[in-house]
């Protein structure tokens, strides 16, 4: 009888061993994938309510998590929201997260591998999990001054930006929203807040639409032309190209017109320096279908177009070119190279190309994220410069710098000169429809011989006059502003 | 003093220090929860561990005066548990978003179990006195299973299991009690019937078969599980009670014939059970694919939701008061082993483990050095029978195999788990005594080997 017994002591334990082997595989070999499964929302729930990292612009925080009496123990607060909306981002638990607050969530809920030594702390001090703060590049006056400048109604970007590093200074657009009505406990105050600002045109709640919209670029996307025309070694900067009034397409009924303001109309054979200051639309079309599509789309690729990899952290929208056409014909090659028929860019992109430009053709990654400090305020990571690509080469930067400081000096941008300062810029115009408005573009930099800073804005369907108000002699202000500091 | 024989010793002390440990550890636990959910020190906190602290110190007083000889450590295990299971009660009722207030009824269902566990050890001086209730226990058992099908004090179809019965104000799972009914008519019956099963019925080869009218009471045990699972939907009592009938009729005979001819019905039980009863077949499909999209958020809800917590506590834990355990159903009873995965890590969770193998191998001790075959058939059983219940239970959580609603030991929700498990205790208590106690030098000294042989 006693053998039995035992015999049951042994199947008894024998059973316990399994299931000492089956928490065993729960807690410790599955954790990985238990947590990462896609039904799992305890992660986000703990970070949700958990002591999260500060977002910080200029040593302020403009998003960070305050202690509540409730059971979930932070609440998420934003301050200043409209005017960090688009970066920021927001954390919300039942309608997910955006901006920094999604591309830096393991830095800011400190679940990030590198900082296990700070977890195993924790457990050992038994202190609550604290997350790592991020600090931002931006300026925040130049940012104030920048979302200040773009009128309630107009959704207008701005990006300020260091082309030498890829510091991003200021971004911003508009419409923008309260961050804090997303970042509620309260599900339904969130889900009610999400369905009123999704029917609002112009509101992204993946970003601010500097990074995540995409617009017609106008002429702003001759330079990409004349970087490719330059380099296919057919043009030098002393070539001289064709400008008519009209530009027929033999085989159809379609006719280029050339811009209609400016001095374009004056002369049917134009320089570089003339068909950019007045930015006339027939000699950049003949160089597009004189160099072909691919000589266009390869150049477009070295300023950083079809990208879809790029992260400032966040995900920025990939501009396109040819577009959704996909082979152009001669009349869609014509209009592409004038930045119309499907390219679509973010202003971001424009930016980007113009910091390449201002840099000697190489394009530094545009960063949003300065620093990220630990609860302690220690630096675990900070900003160093990263090259991205090389644009084009040192001589037709030079080349193409030239022109701009000219397109400022003599051409349609003079509203964006400063006093003492010589600014590069560039203008664009794109035509939306029939409806006679314009995406009005300036992008630009200064000083030209050692640039500082790149301004690119964007006024989305804005008339010819308002668009040229509100482009150039805000991008002077903002230029004068961020050279003084 | 130079005997060769040891001489068991009453190691009360010894319970009293470890009992002072358990009690700690449970008390201490609860500090933890008001900590960590930053709530004062309230009356309750004081009055509750004053409660657990007197209740415990009787018990051991009454196991000073009656059960002199008993185990040391059976005392403090099940004080040590009951003590977490209520401190996690607690946390999780004010975790609790639809304001579960679970955690008073423990308390009162702990205080009344440790009475009554008392109560039967006073006046229960002898286990062999049991024996005479052989069949009386059966009587009962089947009554107990029955009364949740009777209408007027049924309580209806609770989570899928009719085991439930309704008095007045309380609820009460009958088959608890009927688990210790039934170890009693087994043991009661094997032991006064284990020289005819033994001795007569056919060889065949290496196997001794029983013959067909010894057969009976396996029978009935079948029924019974069968019973419980086609009538009240519980598969995992339904095994239990299979288990236990095996484990004692295995004990009793010593006989591997028996428990291959067992283990065949209970296969076809099984797989009879799987593709007749759609609730058993959900459930072990449920089991296989719980990740899969049709089950993740429906039947399989609860396990993945449990073991989504238990990864979350990970190996540390995250303390108690400071994890989401309340987002897994059933969170206080059923799904406990998770919570406690969750706050106190895969570490807490193997202390709690080995506190429920600590308790059943003294069991299994006890049962060992029982001096009759009613006492080792008794303790072997129930020994055998808890630890098939954590198994299931906590096998069941960490999806090892399919979930059954049994009741976890000493720390689940519940006051006719706590009862039955509390009345446990003071039956092992018992049998250990009369176990360890020294035989009295002035009768003659039994042979060692004459009821176990």
């Amino acid at each position: 009888m006693n053998r039995a017994i035992r015999n049951s002591w042994i199947v008894a334990v024998a059973l316990f061993a399994l299931i000492l082997g089956s928490i065993t595989y729960v807690q410790f070999f599955a954790v990985d994938s238990l947590n990462n499964n896609a039904n799992n929302n305890r992660q986000l729930m703990q970070n949700f309510c958990s002591d999260r990292g500060a977002i910080l612009v200029g040593g302020q925080a403009v998003a960070e998590s305050v202690a509540t009496d409730s059971s979930c123990k932070f609440q998420r607060t934003y301050t200043d929201p409209y005017l960090y909306a688009g970066l920021t981002g927001f954390f919300s638990k039942t309608a997910g997260q955006t901006g920094i607050e999604y591309s830096m969530r393991e830095q800011l809920s400190g679940t990030s591998s590198d900082a296990f030594f700070d977890r195993i702390n924790q457990v050992l001090t038994g202190a609550q999990p604290q997350g790592r703060s991020v600090e931002l590049t931006i300026d925040p006056a130049i940012q104030k001054m920048a979302y200040d400048m773009i009128p309630d109604g107009v959704g207008g970007s701005i990006v300020v930006m260091n082309p030498k590093t890829g510091a991003i200074i200021a971004m911003v657009s508009k419409p923008s929203y309260d961050t804090n009505l997303m970042a509620s406990h309260d599900a339904n105050a969130v889900s009610a807040a999400q369905d009123k600002l999704v029917k609002e045109p112009g509101i992204n709640l993946n970003g601010s639409s500097a990074y995540t919209q995409l617009y017609a670029p106008g002429s702003v996307f001759k330079l990409v032309d004349t970087a490719a025309a330059l380099a296919s070694g057919k043009y030098n900067k002393d070539s001289v190209l064709d400008n008519p009034a009209q530009m027929p397409f033999p085989g159809t009924s379609y006719t280029l017109p050339n811009y209609q303001y400016g001095q374009c109309y004056t002369q049917t054979k134009a320089t570089f320096a003339f068909a950019l200051e007045n930015s006339c639309n027939t000699p950049f079309a003949g160089i597009a279908l004189n160099l072909g599509q691919d000589a266009i789309t390869k150049q477009a690729d070295m300023f950083g177009f079809n990208d879809d990899t790029l992260g400032i952290p966040s995900g920025v929208t990939a501009s396109r070119f040819p577009g959704v056409d996909g082979k152009l014909d001669g009349p869609e090659l014509a209009r592409s190279a004038i930045g119309q028929q499907s390219v679509l860019v973010t202003p971001l992109q424009i930016a980007m190309m113009t910091s390449a430009i201002a840099n000697g053709g190489v394009q530094m990654k545009p960063d949003l994220v300065k620093a990220v400090r630990t609860p302690d305020l220690k630096a675990v990571s900070s900003f160093t410069p990263e090259t991205l690509r090389t644009s084009t080469t040192p001589e037709i930067a030079r080349q193409i710098t030239e022109w701009m400081v000219s397109v400022v000096d003599n051409g349609i941008a003079r509203a964006a000169a400063v006093p003492g300062v010589q600014v590069a810029g560039k203008t664009g115009t794109a035509e939306i429809g029939d409806t006679g408005l314009n995406n009005s573009w300036f992008t630009g930099f200064a000083p030209a011989n050692d640039p500082q800073v790149e301004v690119t804005i964007m006024m989305p369907k804005v008339d010819v006059a308002t668009g040229a108000q509100l482009t150039s002699p805000n991008a002077s202000k903002l230029i004068e502003a961020v050279l003084k500091k | 003093m130079s005997q060769l024989l040891t001489v068991n010793k009453p190691r009360r002390t010894a319970e009293l220090g470890l009992l002072l440990v358990a009690l700690a550890v449970g008390i201490m636990a609860n500090a933890l929860v008001y900590i960590n959910m930053a709530r004062r020190f309230d009356t309750d906190f004081y009055s509750q561990s004053a409660i657990l602290a007197v209740l415990s110190l009787a018990m051991h007083i009454c196991v000073r005066l009656r059960a002199k000889y008993a185990d040391p450590i059976i005392l403090p295990v099940a004080v040590a548990l009951n003590g977490i299971g209520l401190a996690v009660i607690h946390r999780l009722d004010l975790g609790s978003a639809t304001g579960d207030n679970a955690g008073p009824r423990q308390w009162l269902w702990t205080s009344l179990a440790v009475i009554v566990a008392i109560a039967v050890l006073w006046f229960l001086k002898d286990h062999r006195v049991l024996r005479r209730y052989t069949y009386i226990s059966l009587m009962a058992s089947v009554l107990l299973l029955l009364m949740p099908l009777v209408p007027g004090i049924s309580a209806g179809d609770v989570n899928g299991a009719t085991v439930w019965i309704r008095l007045g104000p309380f609820t009460f799972q009958p088959g608890e009690i009927a688990k210790l009914t039934l170890a009693v008519f087994f043991a009661g019956y094997l032991s006064s019937n284990r020289d005819l099963i033994l001795l007569a019925g056919k060889k065949i080869g290496p196997l001794q078969l029983p013959r067909t009218r010894d057969l009976g009471p396996m029978v009935v045990a079948w029924l019974a599980s069968v019973g419980v699972l086609v009538f009240q939907h519980d598969l995992g009592t339904s095994v239990l009670f299979f288990g236990l009938f095996m484990v004692m009729i295995y004990v009793a005979t010593s006989r591997i014939s028996w428990v291959i001819i067992g283990l065949l019905l209970m296969v076809v039980g099984g797989a009879a059970a799987i593709s007749i009863f759609p609730h058993v077949n959900k459930r072990v499909d449920v089991w296989l694919h719980a990740f899969d999209p049709q089950y993740i958020a429906a039947g399989g809800y609860q396990v993945v939701q449990g073991l989504f917590g238990m990864a979350n506590g990970g190996l540390m834990g995250t303390g108690l008061g400071n994890g989401r355990p309340n987002i897994v159903p059933l969170a206080n009873s059923d799904m406990i082993v998770a919570s406690i995965g969750e706050e106190l890590g895969m570490i807490g969770l193997f202390a709690v483990v080995c506190l429920y193998g600590l308790f059943f191998s003294r069991a299994f001790r006890a049962s060992l050095g029982a001096r009759d075959a009613f006492g080792k058939l008794l303790a072997a059983g129930l020994a055998f029978g808890f630890a098939l219940q954590c198994f299931i239970i906590i096998g069941g959580v960490t999806r090892l195999i399919p979930l059954t609603g049994l009741t976890t030991p000493f720390l689940a929700a519940g006051g006719s788990s706590l009862l039955a498990n509390w009345i446990l205790v003071a039956l092992i208590l018992r049998i250990s005594d009369a176990a360890r106690r020294p035989i009295d030098t002035t009768t003659p000294k039994e042979p060692e080997e004459v009821t176990a042989a």
